[in-house]
C-alpha cells in the first residue's frame, strides 16, 4: 500500500508538468493577450508591459522561468490584469471561500445523497422512494445556473430571510451551498440507490437476514459499505469540482470565489492566474484520486494494490 | 499670461468654495448616510496609474482628487488647483494648487505629488497601459519617455513651488483642463508609493487625497470607503459610507437592488419601458458617452466592394436606426447619423443631410447608390460582419441583416469572444466589425479624432482633408466649426455605419439626491451625493 502510495505521487509530478506546459502553449495560442483591448496600445507602451512580464522571452525560457519560480519560491508570478496582486494573493483570497462553501455543500449533498438513495432502496416503490427519486430529479433538472437567481428572487426578494451575494457568516453560506450541492445530491441519491438495490439482492445479505441479524446491522454492517463502492468513485471528482470552485455560484452570488477567477483569467487571458488555478486544480484532482484509490481498498478488502 | 478663470463663482471671488452640491431648500437630510452602487466586475486596482477601467476610475474619483473636477454638466471645476493661467503661445498652464489640501495621513498635497505622478505614468519602469494618455494629453517630451528615449524627469512637467505646478505642451490642447479630470492624473504619494512596492493600494495602506478613504476591498465581491476627515472640503460632505458591490450578472443585480441592497444599478437591456411604468421616480434614461456602430474595413486587408463609398454609404442608409432604437434596446438611446455623441458638452450637433430624410428615401438612394456601383439583385453583394458574444449586438446584427436583404446583400455573421474580436479588428482581418467609441474627455475630438489617418480607426480610413480639419481645430477659437466640417467629411466618406448614441439606463433611488444627470461621461463624485429623509 505505502509503496502504490508512494509510485503515485512519482507520477504526479510529470502529469503536472505536462499539464502546465499544454496549458501554456494552448494559453498562447489563443488570439490576443492579456493587454489586448479596444483602444490598442502603442507599441512602445505594449512593449514596455511585455518586457515587465517577461512576455518579450521566448516561450520555452517562460515556461522554465515560470516553473522554476514556483518549485524554488512557490511563487506563481504576478497577476497581469490585476496588478496590485500577485496570483498566490488571489488565490490565497478565493480558495478559502471557494473550500468553505464547496466543502460544506459536499457534506450536505453526501449526507442528503446517500441518506436518501438508501431510504429508497430498503423502502423500494413506496411513497418514500417515490419521493426521493423525484427530490433527486427534480434537483438534477434544475441546474445552477437557474437555482441561483431563483434562490436570489425567494428569499432575498420575496421573504426578505438572506442576503443576496457577498461574502460574511453563515447567513452567506445558505443559498451558494444550496445552489451548488442540490444536482451533486441527486447524483449520489441515484447512485446510491441503484447500488443499494444490488448489494440488497446479493448472497451475503440473504445469510445476514438469514441468521437473524437486526434489518439495522444488515443495511450498515453489510450493505451499506460494498453499495458505498460506486458512489465514491464519483465523490473523488466530484468533491475536487466543489472545492475548485463553481463560475455559475460565484457569478451569481458574488462570493469571490477562485470559480469566478478562473474563467475570467481565460477571458482576459491573464495568464499567471489561469496557470496558477489550473495548476491547482490538476493537482488537487491527481490528490482525490489517490484518496479514492485508498478508500477504495479500505473499504473492500478484495481489492489489493 | 492671460489670467483665465474657471466659474463664476471664482470670478466672484477665489474665497468661494469650489463646485459641491448641496441639499436644496426643504430637503431634509436621512439619518442614514450611505451609498451603495453596482459593479459588474472586480476593481482591477485602486493605484490611479495603472488602472485602465471605467468602475476603476468611479472608484479612484472618490479616493483621490485631481487638478479639476467636473460639474453636473461635465465641465471642469476646481479640484485640487483653484485656477490655472494659459501662456499667450498657449503651450504653458500653470496650475495653483490650494495649500489647504491635505493627504489622508495628514501631508500636505503639493505639487511635488502631481509631478512624481505624471512621471511614473510615462516612465516604461512603471509599465502603465495609460501612458498613452500622458500622449495625448501632448506633456512635452511624453512621446520620447514612453519610448525610452529620454528620463522621465525630462517630462515637461514641474513644481515653480509647493502650490504651483508648470505644465509644457508641444501642441496647443484647448481641451486640457478638462483632461486632467481623468484618474489617471491623479496625483499619489511618493513615500507611500515607494514603501508599499505593489501593494501600497491595500486597505490600510493606502493614503489617498479624495473625499473618502479605502475601508477595505475583497476582490470581486465589494470595495467599501468612509468619509475621509483629512479631506480639505470635508466639512461640506455629508455622505459618511460608500460602497460598491460587485454582481456580475446585471439580472440578478436589479433583483438585489429591488430587495433594497443596492441604490443603483444598470437596467437590462429591454426592460427599462417596463420598469419606468411601474417605478416612474426611480428610473432613469441619461445620456451617456458612447457611440455604437459597424466599422468597416477600407484598408488593404479590407474587401473590394467596401472600397467604394457608395456601397459604404448605401449600407449606412439601409440601417434601420429607428428600429434598432424603438424595438430593441427601448432604453432611450437616440439613432446616430454622425459620430461624435449629441450630448458631448459644448459640441453643436452638425446637420447631416440623410439623417432629415425619412427611412424610405434612405432606402430608395441606397438602392440607387449600390446599383451605380454594379450590385444588385443578380450581382449580390456579400459581406461578413463581426460581433464579440453580448444578447444585444446579437439581436442588433440579426435586425441588420433584415434591413440589407432587401437590398440584396447578403450579410453574413461572424460571432467571437471579445479578446478575439479586438485582436482580429486590429490587425485589420474584418470586413464590418461592430464598434462602440467611448469618450476619453467631455469634448468632441475624443471622438473625431479616432478618424485621423494616424488615429485608432481599424478600418484602415485616412483622408488628408479631414487630418487637416482637426489639426485647425486644435488652434481654432470655436473649433465647432472644424467638428462640423469634419462630421461632414465623415458623412461623405462614410468609413463606418453610425447606429446609435449610448443612453445610461439605471434604477436610482429616489432618495438619493446629487448624482450627475447632464454629465454625458457620467463621472460622479460621491462628495456631492446625499441621502434626504422621506
Amino acid at each position: 500500500m505505502f509503496g502504490f502510495i508512494l509510485r503515485r505521487l512519482a507520477v504526479a509530478i510529470p502529469t503536472l508538468l505536462l499539464l502546465i506546459v499544454v496549458s501554456f502553449l494552448l494559453m498562447y495560442a489563443a488570439p490576443g493577450g492579456p493587454f489586448t483591448q479596444e483602444r490598442a496600445l502603442p507599441p512602445q507602451v505594449l512593449a514596455n508591459l511585455n518586457a515587465k512580464y517577461g512576455l518579450d522571452q521566448p516561450l520555452w525560457r517562460q515556461i522554465v522561468g515560470y516553473v522554476w519560480g514556483i518549485v524554488a519560491h512557490f511563487d506563481f508570478g504576478p497577476s497581469f490584469v490585476y496588478p496590485d496582486r500577485s496570483v498566490n494573493q488571489i488565490i490565497a483570497a478565493g480558495f478559502p471561500v471557494t473550500l468553505t462553501y464547496g466543502g460544506i455543500a459536499f457534506a450536505v449533498a453526501v449526507a442528503v445523497g446517500i441518506s436518501l438513495g438508501v431510504a429508497a432502496a430498503i423502502r423500494q416503490n413506496s411513497w418514500l422512494d417515490h419521493l426521493a427519486v423525484g427530490i433527486s430529479i427534480g434537483a438534477q433538472v434544475l441546474p445552477n445556473f437557474v437555482m441561483a437567481p431563483l434562490l436570489v428572487l425567494v428569499f432575498t426578494l420575496w421573504l426578505g430571510w438572506l442576503p443576496g451575494g457577498g461574502w460574511g457568516g453563515p447567513t452567506y453560506w445558505i443559498m451558494p451551498v444550496v445552489a451548488l450541492s442540490t444536482s451533486f445530491m441527486a447524483s449520489i441519491a441515484r447512485i446510491t440507490r441503484s447500488s443499494m438495490l444490488e448489494v440488497l439482492g446479493s448472497n451475503h445479505i440473504r445469510t445476514a437476514r438469514a441468521k437473524g441479524l437486526p434489518e439495522r446491522a444488515v443495511i450498515l454492517r453489510h450493505a451499506l459499505r460494498p453499495a458505498l463502492l460506486p458512489v465514491i468513485s464519483y465523490l473523488g471528482p466530484a468533491f475536487v469540482t466543489m472545492i475548485t470552485g463553481s463560475v455559475v455560484i460565484d457569478m451569481y452570488f458574488s462570493t469571490g470565489g477562485i470559480g469566478r477567477s478562473f474563467v475570467d483569467s481565460a477571458l482576459n487571458r491573464d495568464y499567471a492566474v489561469m496557470m496558477g488555478i489550473t495548476i491547482l486544480v490538476g493537482a488537487l484532482t491527481i490528490f482525490f484520486s489517490l484518496v479514492v484509490d485508498v478508500l477504495y481498498a479500505w473499504i473492500d478488502p478484495k481489492i489489493r494494490y | 499670461m492671460t489670467r483665465l478663470f474657471l466659474t463664476t463663482a471664482l470670478v466672484a471671488g477665489l474665497a468661494l468654495p469650489a463646485f459641491a452640491v448641496q441639499p436644496a431648500e426643504g430637503e431634509k437630510l436621512a439619518e442614514n448616510q450611505s451609498y451603495t452602487f453596482w459593479l459588474l466586475d472586480a476593481i482591477k486596482t485602486t493605484d490611479p496609474q495603472k488602472n485602465t477601467d471605467v468602475e476603476g476610475s468611479d472608484v479612484l474619483r472618490q479616493l483621490f482628487e485631481g487638478l479639476m473636477n467636473e460639474d453636473g454638466h461635465g465641465a471642469p471645476v476646481p479640484g485640487v488647483a483653484t485656477g490655472f493661467d494659459l501662456s499667450e503661445d498657449k503651450l504653458t498652464y500653470t496650475f495653483h494648487l490650494r495649500p489647504e489640501a491635505k493627504w489622508s495621513n495628514g501631508d500636505p498635497v503639493t505639487a511635488h505629488d502631481f509631478v512624481y505622478a505624471w512621471r511614473r505614468l510615462a516612465d516604461p519602469a512603471t509599465a502603465a497601459e495609460y501612458a498613452w494618455y500622458m500622449e495625448l494629453m501632448n506633456v512635452e517630451n511624453a512621446t520620447a519617455i514612453v519610448k525610452g528615449e529620454k528620463k522621465p524627469d525630462e517630462l515637461g512637467v514641474k513644481a515653480a513651488d509647493d502650490h504651483t505646478l508648470e505644465v509644457r505642451l508641444t501642441t496647443p490642447t484647448p481641451y486640457f483642463p478638462k483632461m486632467v479630470t481623468h484618474p489617471s492624473t491623479f496625483p499619489v504619494n511618493q513615500k507611500v508609493v515607494e514603501a508599499g512596492g505593489d501593494n501600497w493600494t491595500q486597505p490600510g495602506k493606502l493614503v489617498g487625497n479624495g473625499a473618502f478613504v479605502l475601508k477595505s476591498h475583497d476582490l470581486g465581491v465589494q470595495i467599501s470607503m468612509d468619509k475621509n476627515p483629512e479631506y480639505w472640503d470635508a466639512a461640506n460632505v455629508v455622505m459618511e459610507h460608500i460602497k460598491g458591490l460587485t454582481v456580475n450578472d446585471n439580472n440578478v443585480a436589479l433583483t438585489r437592488y429591488q430587495a433594497g441592497e443596492l441604490d443603483r444599478v444598470q437596467i437590462p437591456a429591454g426592460q427599462y419601458p417596463r420598469l419606468k411604468e411601474q417605478f416612474p421616480d426611480q428610473a432613469t434614461s441619461i445620456p451617456f458617452s458612447c457611440t455604437y456602430g459597424y466599422l468597416m474595413n477600407v484598408g488593404e486587408k479590407g474587401p473590394e466592394a467596401l472600397k467604394d463609398a457608395r456601397v459604404r454609404k448605401a449600407l449606412s442608409y439601409a440601417m434601420q436606426r429607428d428600429v434598432v432604437v424603438n424595438q430593441i434596446l427601448q432604453g432611450g438611446q437616440k439613432p446616430a447619423y454622425n459620430w461624435t455623441h449629441w450630448a458631448i458638452e459644448g459640441f453643436q450637433m452638425p446637420q447631416i443631410d440623410y439623417a432629415s430624410w425619412s427611412q424610405a428615401e434612405r432606402l430608395e438612394k441606397a438602392k440607387a447608390l449600390l446599383a451605380e456601383a454594379g450590385y444588385g439583385p443578380d450581382k449580390p453583394l456579400k459581406l461578413t460582419l463581426q460581433y464579440n458574444t453580448d444578447e444585444s449586438h446579437k439581436r442588433i446584427a440579426v435586425a441588420a441583416q433584415q434591413f440589407y436583404k432587401p437590398l440584396g446583400i447578403e450579410l453574413t455573421l461572424n460571432n467571437v469572444e471579445w479578446k478575439v474580436h479586438t485582436d482580429r479588428m486590429q490587425s485589420g482581418d474584418f470586413q464590418m466589425a461592430r464598434y462602440a467609441w467611448c469618450a476619453d474627455f467631455n469634448e468632441a475630438s475624443t471622438f473625431l479624432d479616432f478618424f485621423r489617418s494616424t488615429g485608432m480607426n481599424y478600418g484602415g480610413y485616412s483622408n488628408p482633408e479631414f487630418d487637416k480639419v482637426m489639426d485647425q481645430s486644435k488652434t481654432s477659437e470655436d473649433p465647432n466649426q472644424q467638428y462640423t466640417a469634419a462630421e461632414q467629411i465623415l458623412a461623405e466618406d462614410m468609413p463606418l455605419v453610425p447606429i446609435y448614441h449610448y443612453a445610461k439606463v439605471d434604477m436610482i433611488r429616489d432618495d438619493i439626491k446629487g448624482l450627475p444627470t447632464m454629465n454625458v461621461m457620467n463621472n460622479w463624485y460621491a462628495r456631492n451625493i446625499y441621502r434626504i429623509q422621506k
